[in-house]
């Protein structure tokens, strides 16, 4: 038995900190920390990149560049968290994102001709709400008609992309006023671009709900326990509603950064948004059979597929490789949580 | 102080389909006792158990509590009676650390406008935490792991403690040593004991005759969905016990 600190009671320290006997093997506390872990992997990335070429990678523009790339993706991931943290899945955000974008045009040509700030309100109004209400739909499906979340969200991942089609006929719209696209999509504060100003500010606001707020807690209960959740009280039904909704507002959220920095809508364009944003989230340590995740993890599982893409197009090498280097990095980040939990369950 | 008992259930009837759960069946459990409620597989414990603590509705029968006829119709009630549950699988969430178990749906919040936008007041938590475990002589090894990395007799002692953190009348436990080994049994069923001392009521479920016989104060013995014999530990043996959950003897005759 070890007896850190006898002398000196009340210390300022907070105790969680001290390694307590039987917290576990070194190792073990190590693989605990898969974020930690996941950042150091960035690190080495960008340390590398930087090294080898550092006039074309550790470059102000580069990392301009990579942030304004990785924005919108992050603003899916971060509710892709919340949802997989759930032991959930949402395959319906990229075509979420897709409609949305479509009903934000079409609010904008009606409130004053896709002119003006009032009219770009509308179409940020317009995007939230058809986010939410795809979001509330896969919500209500997944916890009130208990059909599981991969199934639901397929549904409506055709679903809503279809009735962006059906309104669009298929063709992209460009009526996007230039109030959005010449501040938002272009500009920014103190050289900051706009889009990734939303898009921190929805990562610190996710953060602090994680880690901080009985909603965060509720989150990794329900995903560590769902019975566990049910017996003590929690409203798990309304709980997986709010979650999915999140979701699904985050990717109207997207759909509106999508058409500032595109001045169109993208119809066929995120096709690979839902799978993008899993990989971000798994990467980042979040564990697909719920109960454990950091928005912090996923943000660093956004950024490094694309600085491996942006590094590797610095360094020559064929950029199909990203993929390819992607797909380890996955595999790599599952196994390390499939390590975790046969850690957990030997004891 | 009342004279009737802490919770008293005559006559209960449950009927699953065809099965006839509960057949009458009558329990009474004090202030301040342990009570070892035993029974053959399908005696009709557990389903009475789940009456009794509100997650399962009975056809029939009458719930009093300090002599007071009480409806228990929802698990949430129950709890805001000072009526806790430690159930045969947990009910812990494994990746949380205890804190957040034993706070699970009763967060502290922070105070004022934290606390209304839902800022969970940790520290307060923790040191209650800490304080809870201490006052049972819980030992938990750790307050940072989640309790998954924990042992089976420490998540058991967690659960426990949990139970008997919130509850301020009576605890069930249904199985609580079933998974144990033999140092860990101990602890739990000294902590049995301590939640007995605070004036706490606990039902004890066991199918482990020598726990029972160490730890009950009364015995009482299901059979076929009603009260077949009562006993008091130290004024019967375990093969009297034994025989009267097979039926060989019969102490309450059906009514």
């Amino acid at each position: 038995m070890s007896a850190p600190s006898q002398s000196a009671p009340q210390t300022d320290a907070p105790p969680p900190d001290i390694p307590e006997p039987g917290a576990g093997h070194p190792l073990l506390r190590l693989l605990t920390e898969t974020t930690a872990l996941i950042f150091v992997v960035l690190l080495v990335l960008v340390a590398v990149f930087s090294a080898l070429r550092p006039q074309a990678f550790a470059t102000v523009a580069t990392a301009t560049n990579i942030a304004i790339a990785s924005a919108t993706l992050l603003v899916i991931a971060v509710g892709m968290t919340f949802v997989i943290i759930t032991a959930g899945i949402d395959l319906s955000v990229g075509s979420v994102l897709v409609f949305s974008s479509v009903v934000a045009v079409k609010a904008m040509e009606q409130v004053g001709g896709a002119q003006g700030w009032a009219s770009v309100a509308a179409g940020v109004v317009a995007a939230l709400l058809a986010g939410l209400l795809w979001g509330l739909i896969n919500g209500f499906l997944i916890a009130k008609a208990k059909i599981p979340p991969l199934i639901v969200t397929l549904g409506t991942l055709g679903a809503a992309l279809g009735f962006a089609q059906l309104i669009t006929g298929g063709i992209d719209l460009r009526g996007v006023p230039r109030e959005l696209v010449v501040s938002v999509g272009l500009g920014g504060l103190f050289g900051v671009p706009w889009l990734v100003i939303v898009a921190l500010t929805v990562t610190a606001v996710a953060v602090v709900a994680l880690r901080l707020t009985r909603f965060g807690r509720y989150t990794l209960a329900i995903g560590s326990n769902p019975e566990a959740a049910r017996r003590v009280g929690i409203n798990v039904d309304r709980h997986l509603l709010k979650v999915y909704a999140i979701a699904g507002t985050l990717s109207g959220l997207a759909g509106v950064m999508s058409l500032a920095r595109f001045t169109t809508t993208t119809i066929a364009g995120h096709t690979t948004d839902n799978l993008q944003a899993i990989a971000a989230v798994v990467i980042g340590g979040t564990s697909l059979f719920g109960g454990i995740g950091t928005i912090l993890g996923t943000v660093v599982g956004v950024f490094i597929p694309v600085i491996l893409q942006y590094g590797f197009v610095i360094m020559r090498v064929d950029p199909f490789w990203q993929t390819v280097a992607v797909g380890i990095v996955l595999i790599a980040a599952v196994y390390v949580d499939q390590l975790k939990r046969a850690a957990r369950e030997r004891l | 102080m009342t004279a009737a008992p802490l919770l008293e259930a005559i006559g209960i009837r449950k009927r699953y389909g065809h099965v006839e759960a509960l057949r009458g069946a009558d329990f009474c459990v004090d202030r301040g006792e342990v009570v070892a409620l035993i029974g053959d597989n399908g005696a009709g414990k557990s389903t009475l158990v789940k009456v009794l603590a509100g997650v399962t509705q009975p056809d029939g029968g009458e719930i009093l509590f300090d002599g007071e006829p009480v409806g228990l119709d929802d698990p949430t009630t129950v709890r805001a009676m000072g009526i806790e549950t430690v159930y045969q699988d947990l009910a812990l969430a494994p990746d949380l650390d205890p804190s957040a178990n034993l706070f699970l749906g009763r967060e502290a919040l922070r105070p004022g406008l934290l606390g209304r936008l839902g800022f969970l007041d940790k520290a307060a938590m923790s040191q209650r935490t800490r304080q809870a475990f201490a006052e049972l002589g819980a030992g938990v090894q750790s307050y940072s792991a989640p309790v998954g990395y924990l042992s089976g007799g420490q998540r058991q002692s967690i659960a426990v403690g949990r139970a008997a953190a919130w509850a301020s009348r009576l605890v069930f436990m249904d199985e609580p040593t079933a998974a144990l080994g033999v140092v860990q049994s101990k602890k739990v069923l000294e902590l049995v004991r301590r939640v007995r001392d605070t004036g706490i009521g606990v039902v004890f479920i066991s199918h482990n005759m020598p726990h029972v016989f160490e730890v009950a104060d009364r015995i009482e013995v299901m059979r076929l969905g009603r009260r077949a014999a009562r006993f008091r530990p130290d004024e019967t043996s375990m093969e009297e016990v034994v025989a009267a959950m097979t039926g060989a003897f019969v102490q309450e005759e059906a009514s």
